[in-house]
């Protein structure tokens, strides 16, 4: 337990590093900006207790928005996106799944099924950041198509992060 | 009551998602809204420290091009100094001291944190409180205008880049005076648009964006870019201009903070207007 712990300690402060020393420096356009720290709470097991889930999500938010300087802004985003995990996985995981201790990961369910649930969250998390960053309706839909580009790279990044480093663990993901 | 306690425990997921919520766009009202209080005072103490390290490293390998860009600016000042002009007149002028008043001072600072392809960035600088830095003081870097410091810790300051949704500023033409407001659309931060210039003005490619002598924030004439493309549409009384900023703004490292002696004196006075 204590490991366990220990263990997702770890991979919360590895996954800030890596977003706020790697991939924020990503200055390719205004349109791509992918925020991978999401993948911490797309990728904890599904036996873990909703309101754990929802508590993480806050945690992880308000480390982004401290070193982001952005007030509630990745607190009200990450919240949302944990918060619909829940009812996501409710509606799509088997009674097995639960009793195997099923980590929605591409080595335990596959790529197809990861990309979907990848991108229903991410696209709900971007939605709900870039809005409340403009602060408003205007410039509709260029923050759009902001919310969509974002999306697919922040995924192409998950996607291929999963497929490089969690691979020869099966099993455990 | 009972029920109540039990409809509660059955949805306490909801309702604690609901709270952490609502608290979160509370937060997002309170402080995202431009100059309202100081958040960074809760965080700088830990986040900027952590960045300022990150930049110390960042900034050895840019040494040679920073020496570059500091050389040509000291060799621009040195040729401005009073020495190196030659004296033509033989009669000795006197400069009365009355007569000039000190309006700006310039505090150097670095850039700790910086951001260019958000639709809103901000600049952390590595300069606060106690080195004399209050909000509302505008920051140039050696070629054109950054941005206006927001909220003040005290070391650090975090600066509304002029990359930003929020940041507006005047500014005018150099050739005729007309004047504008300079605002970000979001997509290139080698650009920005200027807005609100009659049509009327006539308009040339590479026109001189300056700022204008409106604000308190910023000297008057402090360059902001040239005109790179303008139209006028039908039935439209204002231009569109697209202006290419002088600051570039993914490489900017060390700026100056302004600050207005005169400030506090000028807002005095406009404030008795509106009593």
């Amino acid at each position: 337990m204590i490991l366990e712990i220990f263990s997702y300690l770890l991979r919360f402060i590895a996954i800030i590093l890596l977003q706020i020393l790697v991939v924020n420096n990503i200055e390719l356009s205004s349109y791509i900006n992918p925020y991978i720290y999401v993948a911490f709470i797309l990728t904890l097991p599904v036996t873990m207790k909703p309101w754990q889930i929802v508590f993480l999500s806050f945690i992880l938010g308000a480390a982004m928005d401290a070193f982001s300087s952005t007030p509630g802004l990745h607190i009200a985003a990450t919240n949302f996106m944990g918060y619909m995990r829940i009812h996501y996985l409710r509606a799509t995981t088997t009674k097995e799944d639960i009793e195997g201790r099923m980590v929605p990961s591409i080595s335990q369910k596959g790529i197809v099924w990861f990309s979907v649930y990848g991108f229903v969250m991410v696209f709900m998390h971007h939605l709900v950041l870039f809005f409340l960053e403009i602060y408003g309706f205007h410039e509709f839909f260029r923050t759009l198509s902001r919310v969509f580009v974002s999306t697919l790279v922040t995924l192409l990044l998950i996607v291929v992060g999963q497929l490089l480093f969690f691979r020869s663990k099966k099993g455990n993901g | 009551m009972r029920n109540l306690i039990f409809f509660i425990y059955k949805y306490y997921v909801f309702f604690m998602f609901f709270i952490l919520e609502v608290a979160a766009f509370m937060l997002i009202y309170r402080f995202n809204n431009y100059q309202r209080a100081s958040f960074v005072n809760y965080t700088t103490g830990v986040t900027s420290s952590f960045y300022t390290v990150v930049s110390n490293t960042h900034d050895y390998f840019n040494l040679r091009r920073v020496n570059d860009s500091l050389q040509i600016e000291n060799a621009r000042l040195r040729s401005e100094l009073l020495t190196s002009y030659y004296k033509n007149n033989f009669t000795p002028t006197q400069v009365n001291d009355t007569l000039y008043k000190q309006q700006y001072e310039y505090i150097p600072a670095q850039v700790v944190s910086n951001s260019v392809t958000k639709r809103n960035n901000y600049i952390t600088l590595n300069r606060g409180r106690l080195h004399g830095i209050e909000p509302e003081m505008g920051v140039i870097s050696e070629n054109g205008i950054v941005g206006i410091v927001m909220n003040v810790s005290d070391h650090y300051c975090t600066v509304l880049s002029l990359l930003n949704n929020n940041c507006k500023i005047s500014a005018k033409l150099q050739k005729n005076g007309a004047f504008g407001s300079l605002v970000w659309d979001g997509d290139d931060s080698k650009f920005a648009a200027l807005r609100d210039v009659n049509k009327h003005v006539p308009l040339l490619t590479n026109d001189l964006i300056i700022t204008s002598n409106f604000s308190t924030i910023f000297p008057e004439g402090i360059p902001i870019g040239k005109i790179y493309a303008h139209s006028l549409d039908a039935g439209d009384n204002f231009h569109t201009i697209k202006v290419e900023l002088f600051t570039d703004f993914s490489s900017v490292s060390t700026v100056y903070v302004i600050r207005n002696l005169l400030k506090q004196e000028q807002q005095d006075l406009q404030a008795t207007i509106k009593q």
